[in-house]
């Protein structure tokens, strides 16, 4: 087998040093009773060529070659050519954790740089090297806001990722921690705030808010974080499409957590993703996952290393802050070289063709919510199932039918225009959706 | 001296911010095909933001040279061998990079229509079929995102099984020899954690056990091989005792490198383990992650087990949302896709006796390297080990060098550190795993430059406690890192 | 190396009561175990501790130890030196790093502690 780099000689070598007879006498020490006495019920190994052609023909039975007009968490952007030449090289894809620093200062490095640049990117003073993606940040954000105000209670907006919430509920209902949800407001698609005023209390330790929100709409941040402060909450604020901080103004939370899959990661049916837990200065301590911080060598050169490591369940064991082994550091490293290549400029100037092409859309499409949004909104198409079975004959996929999240709107799906959508194909999607529409005044 | 690597001393480089200049880019994007819009307009004033304050501005030349000096100054598998124990860090097969990027599957959105990811699907049901043959259990969830969120979403499914029979009970037992994320899982799904000693052997003390399981206890969480790389010899009769009390078997899968095509988890008594796909099935740990934590199940817990699940409806696949007994979801969407992909390549391409016969070549790997080394380390439990064998430092330790010592030295030899310290049962620990994908050249290069640091520790023990002496990087002040931590640049 | 008016416990910690306040610190033998201190990790002013119970934890990189309360009462002061130079833990344990002090709601808790000797054996012992 080519993974296996031993001869047989080799093998009979290394057996004769051990004083065993045959591979088989490896194992005698075992219980007879949990021996595996038959071979693996698995067909024998196959070539390069024949896995390939299995995956090939498995792909081919997605859909190849449609336009897309989903969003919902997970987003069509372009892929720098850049990323996937680093993450190639052999010495960060097979690299270990890098615990022994001596032999790991270009991941601990890049890693540095990624920490960085999530601080200016969301405006916080410090963010961790990554979580497992943005539905898993929500729960720890959530868990670090109960530490920091000795609280319980969790307020979710409806307006959050729905498979975000429901994360969100399996987590805190092993923590003893209650969520609550507060509204949307019908016309703007945006947060009730009075609602939120209603529910909130002195036991609240976290308002989690994301924005843009699931609808597409930009949340009035401020506003919220107001109403939690005034009750000794914090403001979690959560974002599923990180191109939209390329023009948005970072908002005033207390903690951030987010998902940026938006940043050259293939959407790859669900994951891997990266996550992102961002917060202030004084609640670091509180902060899971690992962080990566300057120091110098014996011989006083700058170098990079893992620390504060006493938060995690290596050392605390029981009393960590969180059980996560992993960052996702080849994935935070694609989100790197991604901002790298955009860089100030770059990153700004492809947010604005988002909003370009998401509002063309909308000119045609007419928003069902009145809220200013970035490069998604939702819109009313009767039958939803219907219109996107009519565009999938034209090869295109339309937006995410919203009933299965949102009954009250179950005539209205959420259609997400990027940079890479076209001209073309937005003209059909609102050529179908119109005609639909006008056929059933009609009927 | 044996020095097989060289050491990464061949590049400088700053931060990408140091290198950074107003005006240089490395993107190009089309021309828009639509107007373009003001976007204080259709965003409002106020949410506009100025500028991205500090984010660097380099060309795609400094760009690629960045990266490219930063991954000289890392070691990886590809170099060379890395003994971790527990991590098995076993070659990252590079077609499964190949077959991870192909576009429709690197590019299928997860709420595209069932009809239109009937591949992914299939990938999917192929690999959780796969699994459950190779850990003898009944039922497959792919939801984790790692193997310590896999770690959870087992002991939620035994809470929830608990619960559903009135009393989802207070603690959960751990060996003293157990990885720190088992505690700490414990504890998050809401247990209390009590420690179960070893024997002086090294292995579950069946009495200890037997004391401690009451009606209170939920679940023993155990490794298997353990910490130590010993297989558990009492594990039947040790999960006789918890299905007796009404408790389960947790095994965390860290070390199935050693079971493979040898013995079935749910062949001895376990109810519900995780595996870790980027350790037994090669996807790679890419400096820290993505990883993928896989759970299987006795059927007895299949039905609380994260929605969705998948199923058959004539003749497609199909998600199935309607599980009122599920735990939830752990997190979105259905898992880490591209991971799996890699993992069911991996699967593949060895097959059924390959899986096997990998298993034998990793045990043979680790049982020869305690035999080279038994004479020069010390050897705190004898009992036949498996994939990884744990030494400890006490000979070296009456010369004032520690384990740790002996790792760093290990770097100038051109490899990777084993584990160090840890298992916690053992003082001073060095684990060894080499995994099955060294060859022999490799692994005696490895044990020589181990005796060789053995006897410099004899003549020269300063010289050990100052290494590494060939890298890039001399030791690095963790103490100045924890007290004054420095964790973003910032412009002078 | 261990003052005899101060009072011991198992867990390694040293209390001074002078007129209803206690002052409470870790011992020399703590810090020599537990390395380069990183981080003291301490309770609020007006917080009620109780003897025995965890009040605190002290970090080095690569340990935490917990701090338990050697006698029962409020958190009247926590030392501010602590917060900027954790590293005066392992210079001066028992004087100028004391941890916290606390206004005593058992007294009669302190001379049942151990003295300077029966410390001294017990860490003894302990080697």
């Amino acid at each position: 087998m080519r993974y296996l780099p031993k001869s047989d000689s080799e093998r009979r070598a290394m057996l004769d040093a051990c004083g065993v007879a045959s591979p088989e006498d490896l194992f005698a020490h075992l219980p007879e009773a949990v021996r595996l006495h038959r071979p693996l019920d698995l067909p024998p190994g196959i070539s390069e060529y024949e896995i390939v052609d299995y995956f090939r023909r498995r792909a081919a039975e997605n859909a190849d070659g449609y336009a897309s007009f989903l969003g919902a968490g997970v987003y069509r952007h372009y892929r720098p050519v850049l990323v996937d030449t680093v993450v190639s090289r052999g010495e960060f894809l097979t690299s270990y954790t890098p615990y022994q620093a001596e032999i790991s200062q270009g991941t601990l490095t890049t890693i540095f740089e990624f920490q960085t640049m999530i601080c200016q990117l969301t405006g916080m003073d410090v963010a961790n090297a990554s979580m497992y993606d943005g539905s898993t940040a929500v729960p720890e954000a959530a868990m670090m806001a109960a530490r920091i105000t000795g609280r319980h209670r969790a307020l979710a907006a409806r307006t959050v990722h729905p498979e975000y919430r429901e994360v969100l509920r399996t987590y805190a209902k092993n923590q003893g921690m209650p969520v609550e949800e507060f509204g949307y407001a019908r016309e703007s698609g945006a947060v009730d705030l009075e609602d939120l005023e209603r529910k909130i209390d002195d036991q609240t330790a976290a308002v989690i808010v994301q924005s843009p929100n699931f609808f597409g709409i930009i949340e009035d941040v401020k506003a919220a974080a107001e109403i939690a402060h005034r009750r000794g909450a914090l403001l979690v604020m959560v974002f599923t499409e990180a191109v939209s901080l390329g023009i948005l103004e970072p908002p005033a939370a207390d903690i951030v957590a987010g998902e940026l899959q938006s940043f050259a990661i293939s959407p790859s049916y669900g994951g891997p993703y990266a996550g992102i837990i961002a917060t202030r200065d004084p609640f670091v301590r509180q902060m899971p996952g690992r962080l990566v911080g300057q120091t110098v060598d014996t011989h006083g050169n700058r170098a990079f290393c893992l620390t504060l490591s006493t938060r995690e369940q290596h050392i605390r064991r029981e009393k960590a802050t969180s059980n996560i082994c992993t960052n996702q550091a080849l994935i935070a490293l694609m989100a790197t070289v991604f901002m790298t290549v955009y860089g100030k400029e770059g990153l700004r100037e492809l947010a604005l063709q988002n909003l370009a092409k998401a509002h063309y859309l909308a000119e045609n499409l007419k928003p069902a919510f009145s809220g200013k949004f970035f490069n998604e909104f939702v819109v009313r198409a009767g039958a939803p199932e219907t219109v996107n079975k009519a565009l999938l004959k034209r090869k295109i996929i339309g937006g995410l039918p919203l009933g299965r999240f949102y009954p009250e709107l179950a005539d209205a799906m959420l259609v997400c225009a990027t940079e890479m959508s076209r001209r073309a194909d937005m003209d059909e999607l609102s050529q179908v959706l119109q005609s639909r529409a006008a056929a059933e005044v009609l009927a | 001296m044996i020095q097989k690597v060289r050491s990464h001393q061949s590049q400088n480089e700053a931060l990408l911010f140091e290198r950074s200049s107003p005006g240089k880019r490395a993107w190009q994007l089309p021309e828009l095909d639509v107007p373009a819009v003001d976007a204080a307009g259709a965003l409002g004033a106020a949410n506009v933001r100025a500028e991205i304050e500090g984010f660097p501005e380099v060309s795609e030349v400094e760009a690629i040279r960045h990266f490219t000096r930063l991954s000289t100054w890392n070691y990886a598998i590809d170099y060379g061998m890395y003994p971790l124990g527990s991590c098995t860090m076993k070659y990252n097969p590079r077609i499964n990079e190949l077959v991870a990027r192909i576009e429709g599957l690197a590019w299928a959105h997860p709420y595209q229509p069932e009809a239109l990811a009937q591949g992914a699907m299939e990938v999917m049901v192929r690999l959780e079929a796969a699994l459950a043959e190779i850990t003898g259990m009944d039922a497959v969830t792919l939801q984790p995102a790692a193997g310590a969120q896999g770690e959870l979403t087992g002991i939620l499914l035994i809470r929830a099984l608990l619960e559903k029979g009135g009393n989802p009970r207070q603690r959960i037992l751990i060996p003293d020899s157990a990885h720190g994320t088992n505690p700490a899982t414990a504890a998050i799904a809401g247990y209390t954690v009590e420690n179960v000693k070893s024997t002086a052997a090294g292995v579950l003390d069946l009495e200890a056990l037997a004391r401690a399981v009451t009606k209170d206890v939920a679940a023993l969480m155990v490794t298997n091989p353990n910490t130590l790389g010993v297989f558990e010899e009492n594990i039947t009769q040790a999960a006789e005792i918890l299905h007796a009390k009404g408790a389960m078997l947790y095994m965390d899968g860290a070390n199935m490198n050693a079971l493979v095509g040898i013995a079935r988890p749910g062949d001895f008594g376990v109810d519900v383990m995780h595996l870790n796909l980027h350790k037994t099935f090669s996807t790679p740990h890419g400096g820290g992650g993505p990883g993928a934590g896989p759970v299987a199940v006795k059927k007895a817990l299949e039905p609380f087990l994260p929605v969705p699940r998948l199923k058959r409806v004539r003749g497609k696949w199909a998600y199935d949302f309607n599980r009122k007994r599920s735990i939830g979801r752990v997190r979105a969407f259905y898992g880490n896709f591209g991971v799996l992909v890699r993992a069911l390549a991996y699967i593949l391409a060895h097959g059924g006796p390959g899986l096997r016969n990998a298993t034998v070549d990793a045990v043979l790997n680790a049982v020869y390297i305690r035999k080279r080394l038994e004479a020069h380390f010390d050897l705190p439990y004898p009992a036949p080990n498996m994939h990884e064998v744990v030494f400890s430092d006490e000979r070296q330790a009456k010369s004032g060098i520690r384990t740790g010592d002996l790792a760093k030295r290990l770097i100038d030899y051109g490899f990777h550190p084993y584990t160090v310290s840890f298992p916690l049962i053992v003082h001073g620990a060095l684990m060894i795993e080499p995994t099955e994908t060294e060859s022999k050249l490799e692994i005696d290069q490895f044990v020589a430059a181990m005796i060789s640091i053995a006897n410099e520790v004899e003549t020269d023990p300063e010289m050990v406690k100052q290494a590494p002496h060939s890298t890039r990087t001399s030791r690095v002040d963790e103490v100045l890192a924890a007290r004054k931590p420095v964790l973003r640049w910032k412009p002078a | 190396m261990y003052p005899e008016n101060y009072r011991y416990t198992k867990e390694h910690e040293w209390v001074l009561a002078e007129g209803g306040i206690g002052t409470v610190g870790i011992t020399h033998h703590a810090q020599e175990e537990l390395g380069d201190i990183v981080y003291v990790d301490l309770p609020k002013p007006g917080t009620q501790v109780e003897q025995g119970k965890s009040l605190g934890s002290v970090e080095s990189v690569k340990a935490v130890s917990d701090i338990f309360a050697p006698v029962s009462g409020e958190i009247t002061e926590i030392n501010p030196l602590l917060a900027d130079a954790p590293e005066k833990l392992n210079e001066d344990p028992h004087g100028a790093a004391w941890l916290v002090k606390i206004r005593l709601s058992a007294p009669a808790q302190v001379p049942e502690l151990m003295t300077a000797a029966d410390y001294q054996t017990y860490i003894g012992a302990e080697k």
